[in-house]
Formats: structure tokens, C-alpha cells, sequence
């Protein structure tokens, strides 16, 4: 009798169980109808800001990209083209005149016109406003006076309005590459009634914001749980081929990955390191790779003697076995790098570094001890990132092939590993990451190497260099100025402040209820192109 | 009984603040560069840092830097305003829309805990040294043994992906039946232990002299089980479950994030990876509260269930 009764609750669940798993769908991938009225979901982490100008990583960006329209965009060889705007020109780099396409109104049904632009981007330079992207405006005339506790100015001089479509930017500098940074974030136009008195924003308007783009928010803001945007049928450019999106909330990337298995989300943007290596057999043609942006180095401090030589820094560097790395800690979720600048800009070359590049450990060896490289090595890195894996791999291998001593030091956050560069505490070699704003060489080089640049940690300084940079901005057209970079580059290869170590990448997956799922160059999903399948 | 419970809530005014300036001054203490920690691995402009300094005060540092900012944090505190966190929401909110869930999680790992771990711990005293008892024992072993963030995306992964039972996550607004299953989770720590701690209770009391006594005067053993060898032994099971429900609203850190719950612990977890002293603190004082009232609760509870304890 016990015995039947047992027999008995064992066998509903796994009848529950067989019953559920017959319900399942076995569609396949991309195989199904387009469903242009399905909304998608993607997941993100809960954004810090939805302000254009106040928006600096990939989860505000992502939703701020279906709610805005950018002015320029870029195309497979990643050169800008026009979007919201109808041309950006300029004859002399300095003096830029932005045209807007006309019929684009905000999701209030208020047009947009060129005092939109000028209000958000003053909005987003003023200092006291607390931007985190108001960098981004520097390079405008006027940038200084809006700086301080309490700023000369109010509006940047440098924005001029022309008509209802038309404004003039005026730069201090002329910057040949202008143009390709007006695909950021930080560029969107916000709508009057973003404002509560000129220049200041609205209380709550990043909880419900209106933009100009093909999405407009349905509903506001849910902290933590989710933020949905539906289409936007006044939308006068490209129409996205989903109703809506929604963009759902996530902490931990592992909880996302287990939604996408089982189809409850539809696209997530990384898939944890710790599933990489199923991922493959979980979701087979449904896990993508594409190049991103960032790139891994390891730099030195050149202002320590022990490393002031390039010999020494190259000798190390060609120590360092990157193919081995990527592929047994990375298991290929990076790919190696030999260039300063990353694959998605214009401008990107192979193997700038030459044979300090090349795997080559007898003669790294002769080279570090003729240029007499130190006896121990320290990398610092940050221990909440997960770099302890490939640093011990790299101290193992510089171990082995350079025969001196090698320990990895971790500071608890990256911010205590800057404090501690900042204040020259000899910390060895670093690890750095580098995510670009902007498609462009010069991002990947002005702020990290030149004199005074903003990212400058390892006290490089070289005057040709920094020429080279200022003669490329200046230059008349894109091919000109990549030329002036390249060179710059060159003299990066000879010098090597930094070692390139490894490019970043794209590794997402979908369910099977969408196709079409593509990343653009800022780590975003493609928001005109993902499908939904029926 | 009046005048114990009007004392233990002035201790616990007391205590409340104790224990919210010690934490301030540990997360003062330990606090890097939070500025610089909100903004990940991005170079921070001078502008947006002199922002968030001045709005923060994060230059007042040292002692008087600390009894500065830790009185303005009271002040406002007693005003009933939790202050903002780093990323400028307002920590009122973020925990009046976590709270529910997690309460929600912590009630249904509750019911878990005291369904099946009493039951079965009850089943096991009376049966001692049965089949029963010795599943049980390696069963318990099993599940103590196996931390949370092992056994929580197993069960995601078994119950979840695997064969789909249960939705593998649960997210911000879910139903009962997407929080059963970290609710189970969650509940099966304390499951194991409220057993583990009932069948020695019952077991113990079994053999106890007004036990016999009950039993000689020829009692039914359903009476001698369920009023008076039951009462006598959750005394130690209740202290137990009490501290436990202040565990589980505040320990759910892992839970919380494997099943992607919106709640108090998922915040805690964010603000102390982001530096957010504030929220931090804020928290940590509501989880406090929570402590201590449950605590008294407990209290409470020993009078009703045991006569001979009485309170003046």
C-alpha cells in the first residue's frame, strides 16, 4: 500500500514535467514569418540616466536609441552618414554647418527644429547641470566659459542658430573628424517640453522621455524591472520592422542567459563568461560573435626607470603568447590584438606592432636582458573584473620566458588601482580597457597617449606625436587625417606606452522568436533591423 | 507584559542607532573612490566629479568630516527622508517597490520552511532512528552542505531550463507561481535546519518525565503528541525561524539575483559593488528594523507558548 502511494508522487510530477515539455515549441531559428507588429525583448542593465547628455553606458544607450534619431550614423566601412540630419559640411573643420531633414517631430507632436539641438547640447555642456557626458562638447568654442562652480557663461558661443533647420557649430580647433562623433549619444536633440525654464530640465522627464526617434516610451520607467517603447508610426526615416520593445532589466547576466534558453527573453547583449563554452551547443547558429570596440592592454608606467626603455616594454611584449591566451582562458570570446586603434574605426591596420607582436621567446629573452629589464615584474589589475585568470596566465608565461619573477597584485576596484597610478605608486605594469566613444582613430589615441590627454595614466609623452595628432585634426578631408593618425601610430609602435593585448567582441545570443538580431558599433542591438518570427 | 514590550521598543530605538552609526562609519571607512566606482572603468570629468562631491559632500572627510556627514544623514533620517543614491533616485522609492517582492519571496520560503521542515521534523522525532529519520538526516546533510549559489542555479537550471516547470526567472512583477521556485530555494536552508532542530526537540521531549506521566494516566498519543510535546518543543524552533525571517528578507542577495528579482537584497548587492553608501545604509537600517521587531515578536511568542515564562 505505502508502496503504490510513493509510486504514485513520483509519477505526477514527471507526468507535469513530460506534459510541459510536449507543450514547448520546436521552431528553429529565422525559419518564420516576420511579425511586423511583435515586440521584442532585450536585456539591459537597470540605466543610471535616460538624459542624452547625461548617458554614458550601453544600457541607457541602448533604449535612448529607440527613442532618439541620431544625425549621422555609419555604414559597413564604418564611415558616417547623414540620418536626422540632411548634411554636415564644412570647409575649414572648424566652422560646421548641420542641416536637418525636415517633417521629424518629437513623440509630442512638437517639430523639431535646430533650437532643440542647441538647448540639449548647452544643457549637456553647462557644468553645474552635472553631466556625465558633457565631454563630449569640449571641443566646441565656448566649452571653457560654462566650466567652474559658477560659469561665465550659459550657452556655448560656438552654437549658432541660421533658420529653423539649420545651426553652425564653431570649434576651437578644427576636427576633421566632427562629423563621426555626432552618432553618439550624447548629440540627440531634446524637445521643449524636456524644460522646465531654459536650461533647466524638466523634474521626471528621464522617466518618461520624449525623443524623435522611431520608438516612443509606452508608459515610464520602471526601476529595476523593465522600460517599453512602442513604435512611433510619425517617424518620417527608416521604420524598424518590430511594434515595440522592451527592454528588460537584469543584474546578473546568468539570469538573462537562462530566460534566453528557455524563450523567455529574446536577445541578450553578453553571455556570461561561465556559458561560453556551452553556448555554442545551447543555442548553435543563435549565438553570434561580432567585433566590438574595446581593447585590453597592458600598460607601463614609462615614467619608472625600470621600464623607461621601449626595448624593455617590447621585449615583454613579445614575451606574452596573446593566440594561447585568448583561445584557453578567452576560450575566443576575445580576439587578439597587435594594432593600437580597434577594427571598427576607419583607419584600423593589422599587426602595427611588428615583431613585438610576434610570439618569440628566445628572442624576448636576449632582448629584455640586453636592454636589462628588471628581475621582477608586478601586474596590477582590478579583482572585481575577472582579469585574475589572464593575468596569472601572463605572469606564468612572462615567468617562463623571460626567467624573472612575476606577481599579480589585485586592488578591489578599478578605482583604486587609478588612485594609486595617479599618485605614481609603483604598482608594475597595469591592465587598462579602453571603450571608444566615437568611431574614429583619433579616439583611440588623443585621450589615451597624447601629452594631456584625459586617459594619459602612464605619463607618455612625445612632442612628434602629439604634432601628428593636431596635424590630423586639422587635415582638409577623413583620408588626410587617417594618414597623420597612422603615422601616430607608427611612432605608438616604436615607443610602446601600452601593450595591445586583446580586442573586445560581441558575444550575444537569441531566442527563437526573433532573426535578424545585429549589433552596431556601440554594443547596442540594431533596432531597424531585429525581426520578430511568428 | 505592557510595560516589557514599551521597554524592548525603547532598547530598540537605541539599538537602531547604534547599529546605523556603525554601519555609516563602515561604509565610510571602506569607501574608495565612489565617484569613480559609479562611473565603472570611463575617465570621470572634473565637472561631473566637483557635481556629485558638493552634492554628496564626499569632500567632508576625517573624524569631523564623519560626524558631519553622518548627523546631516539623521537629520534627514528623522524627517523620514532616506536621502538619494548615488545615481540620483530617491532611496524611499527604490526600496517602497523592492520591499513587497522580497517580502513576498521570504514569506512563501517561510511557508516552505515550516510546512515541510516542522512536519517532517516532527514525523522524524516521533519515528527515531526509522527509514524516515535516517532520509531525512542525509537529505538535510545534503542541502546544508550545498551553498545557495550552487543549489539556486541548479534548481534554475534543472527546473527552469532543462525541463521548464517553473519559469527560470522571475523578474519584477511576478506571480506566486514564479516565485515558487526561489522560494524553495531560498526556504531550503532553513528547511534543513528548522528539521534538524525539531526532530531533537521532539525526540527529547518524548522522553520527558510529564510525558510518561501523560501517557500512564492514558492519555491519547495524539493528544500527548499535538498539544503537549508539540508546544513544548518549538520553543527553540521559533527562536530560530524568527531570526530566520530577518535572514531571509535580508540574505536573499543571491537568490535574488540568479532568479533576477528586483528586491532588497538585489539593491544591497548593487549599492555595495557601486560604493552607494547611502543606499547602502539605507537599507541596512530598514533591515535592522526588521530585526529587531521580529526579535521581539519572538519574545512574545515564548510567553504564549511556555506559561512559566512570564514577563513584568
Amino acid at each position: 500500500m505505502r508502496v503504490r502511494r510513493l509510486a504514485a508522487w513520483t509519477a505526477l510530477p514527471l507526468a507535469v514535467t513530460l506534459g510541459l515539455a510536449a507543450c514547448g515549441s520546436g521552431g528553429g531559428s529565422g525559419t518564420g514569418q516576420s511579425d511586423p507588429d511583435a515586440a521584442v525583448r532585450i536585456e539591459i542593465a537597470e540605466p543610471q540616466h535616460l538624459v542624452p547628455t547625461n548617458t554614458n553606458e550601453t544600457s541607457g544607450s541602448q533604449v535612448l536609441a529607440a527613442l532618439f534619431s541620431p544625425l549621422v550614423d555609419y555604414d559597413e566601412a564604418n564611415r558616417p552618414h547623414e540620418v536626422a540630419a540632411e548634411s554636415v559640411t564644412s570647409s575649414d573643420n572648424r566652422v560646421w554647418t548641420v542641416k536637418l531633414k525636415d517633417g521629424y517631430t518629437f513623440h509630442n507632436g512638437e517639430k523639431v527644429t535646430a533650437d532643440n539641438y542647441l538647448d540639449a547640447w548647452n544643457y549637456g555642456a553647462y557644468a553645474p547641470n552635472g553631466q556625465n557626458s558633457s565631454y563630449f562638447f569640449e571641443k566646441i568654442a565656448g566649452y571653457a566659459d560654462l566650466q567652474g562652480d559658477e560659469p561665465a557663461a550659459e550657452r556655448l558661443s560656438g552654437l549658432k542658430k541660421v533658420d529653423d533647420l539649420t545651426f553652425t557649430v564653431t570649434l576651437t580647433e578644427p576636427y576633421s573628424e566632427f562629423k563621426s562623433m555626432l552618432g553618439y549619444t550624447a548629440f540627440y536633440p531634446l524637445p521643449k517640453a524636456a524644460f522646465s525654464a531654459p536650461g533647466v530640465l524638466k523634474e521626471g522627464y528621464e522617466q518618461a522621455p520624449v525623443g524623435q526617434g522611431p520608438f516612443r516610451m509606452k508608459g515610464s520607467w520602471q526601476h529595476d524591472a523593465k522600460v517599453e517603447v512602442e513604435r512611433y508610426d510619425a517617424f518620417p526615416g527608416e521604420q524598424p520592422k518590430v511594434g515595440g520593445v522592451e527592454f528588460r532589466i537584469y543584474q546578473q547576466p546568468t539570469a538573462a542567459y537562462a530566460d534566453v534558453l528557455s524563450d523567455n527573453l529574446d536577445v541578450i547583449k553578453t553571455i556570461p563568461t561561465e556559458n561560453l563554452s556551452t553556448a555554442g551547443t545551447d543555442l548553435g547558429d543563435r549565438f553570434r560573435q561580432s567585433p566590438a570596440s574595446s581593447l585590453q592592454v597592458l600598460a607601463f608606467p614609462t615614467f619608472q626607470k625600470e621600464f623607461s626603455k621601449p626595448e624593455v616594454r617590447k621585449a615583454i611584449s613579445m614575451a606574452i603568447d596573446r593566440d594561447e591566451i585568448t583561445k584557453s582562458i578567452f576560450k575566443d570570446s576575445q580576439q587578439p590584438a597587435r594594432s593600437f586603434v580597434s577594427p571598427v574605426v576607419a583607419g584600423y591596420r593589422e599587426n602595427t606592432i611588428g615583431a613585438a607582436g610576434e610570439f618569440d621567446p628566445a628572442k624576448a629573452k636576449a632582448a629584455y636582458e640586453a636592454a636589462g629589464g628588471p628581475k621582477k615584474i608586478e601586474l596590477s589589475y582590478n579583482g572585481d573584473g575577472g582579469h585574475k585568470d589572464w593575468i596569472d596566465a601572463t605572469c606564468n608565461q612572462l615567468k617562463a620566458n623571460l626567467g624573472v619573477e612575476c606577481v599579480g597584485t589585485a586592488e578591489p576596484k578599478f578605482a583604486d588601482l587609478l588612485t594609486k597610478v595617479k599618485a605614481k605608486q609603483p604598482v608594475g605594469l597595469f591592465r587598462m580597457g579602453w571603450v571608444m566613444d566615437y568611431p574614429s582613430m583619433e579616439n583611440y589615441l588623443g585621450p589615451l597617449y597624447s601629452t594631456n590627454g584625459s586617459s594619459n595614466y602612464y605619463g607618455y609623452s612625445n612632442p612628434e606625436f602629439d604634432r601628428l595628432l593636431a596635424e590630423g585634426a586639422k587635415a582638409p578631408d577623413e583620408e588626410a587625417a587617417i594618414a597623420k593618425y597612422q603615422a601616430a601610430e607608427d611612432l605608438l609602435a616604436e615607443d610602446m606606452p601600452v601593450i595591445p593585448l586583446r580586442y573586445g567582441q560581441n558575444n550575444y545570443g537569441h531566442s527563437t522568436k526573433v532573426k535578424n538580431v545585429q549589433m552596431d558599433l556601440f554594443d547596442r542591438v540594431d533596432l531597424l533591423k531585429i525581426e520578430a518570427v511568428s | 507584559m505592557f510595560r516589557f514590550v514599551l521597554r524592548r521598543l525603547l532598547q530598540m530605538v537605541l539599538a537602531f542607532f547604534g547599529t546605523t552609526l556603525i554601519v555609516y562609519a563602515l561604509m565610510f571607512a571602506g569607501q574608495g573612490d565612489p565617484i569613480q566606482a559609479l562611473a565603472g572603468e570611463r575617465p570621470v570629468t572634473p565637472a561631473q566629479r566637483a557635481y556629485l562631491t558638493e552634492k554628496f559632500h564626499l569632500d567632508r572627510t576625517g573624524v569631523g568630516g564623519f560626524l558631519y556627514r553622518y548627523l546631516d544623514y539623521l537629520k534627514n533620517l528623522l524627517q523620514g527622508d532616506l536621502g538619494q543614491s548615488l545615481t540620483g533616485r530617491s532611496i524611499g522609492d527604490i526600496l517602497a517597490a523592492a520591499w513587497p517582492v522580497t517580502v513576498k519571496l521570504a514569506l512563501i520560503a517561510m511557508a516552505v520552511t515550516i510546512l515541510f521542515g516542522v512536519t517532517a521534523g516532527v514525523l522524524a522525532g516521533i519515528r527515531r532512528a526509522s527509514l524516515f529519520d535516517n532520509a531525512t538526516l542525509v537529505l538535510t546533510l545534503l542541502v546544508l552542505g550545498i551553498p545557495t549559489i550552487v543549489l539556486a542555479p541548479l534548481a534554475q537550471y534543472l527546473l527552469g531550463v532543462r525541463w521548464p516547470v517553473f519559469p527560470p526567472t522571475a523578474g519584477a512583477d511576478p506571480d506566486l507561481y514564479a516565485l515558487l521556485l526561489p522560494g524553495i530555494v531560498l526556504g531550503s536552508l532553513s528547511l534543513a535546519t528548522a528539521l534538524r532542530l525539531t526532530r531533537t526537540s521532539v525526540a527529547e521531549n518524548l522522553r520527558a518525565d510529564y510525558v510518561r506521566t501523560a501517557r500512564s494516566k492514558g492519555l491519547a498519543r495524539r493528544r500527548i503528541i499535538g498539544v503537549h510535546v508539540l508546544r513544548n518543543s518549538l520553543i527553540p524552533v521559533i527562536t530560530f525561524l524568527g531570526v530566520e525571517l530577518g535572514n531571509l528578507m535580508s540574505g536573499a542577495i543571491i537568490t535574488e539575483g540568479v532568479f533576477n528579482i528586483p528586491g532588497v537584497g538585489f539593491n544591497l548587492f548593487r549599492g555595495i559593488r557601486t560604493e552607494d553608501g547611502p543606499l547602502v545604509v539605507g537599507i541596512v537600517s530598514v533591515l535592522v528594523v526588521v530585526y529587531l521587531v521580529a526579535n521581539l515578536v519572538v519574545d512574545v511568542l515564548y510567553a504564549v507558548l511556555d506559561p512559566r515564562i512570564r514577563y513584568e
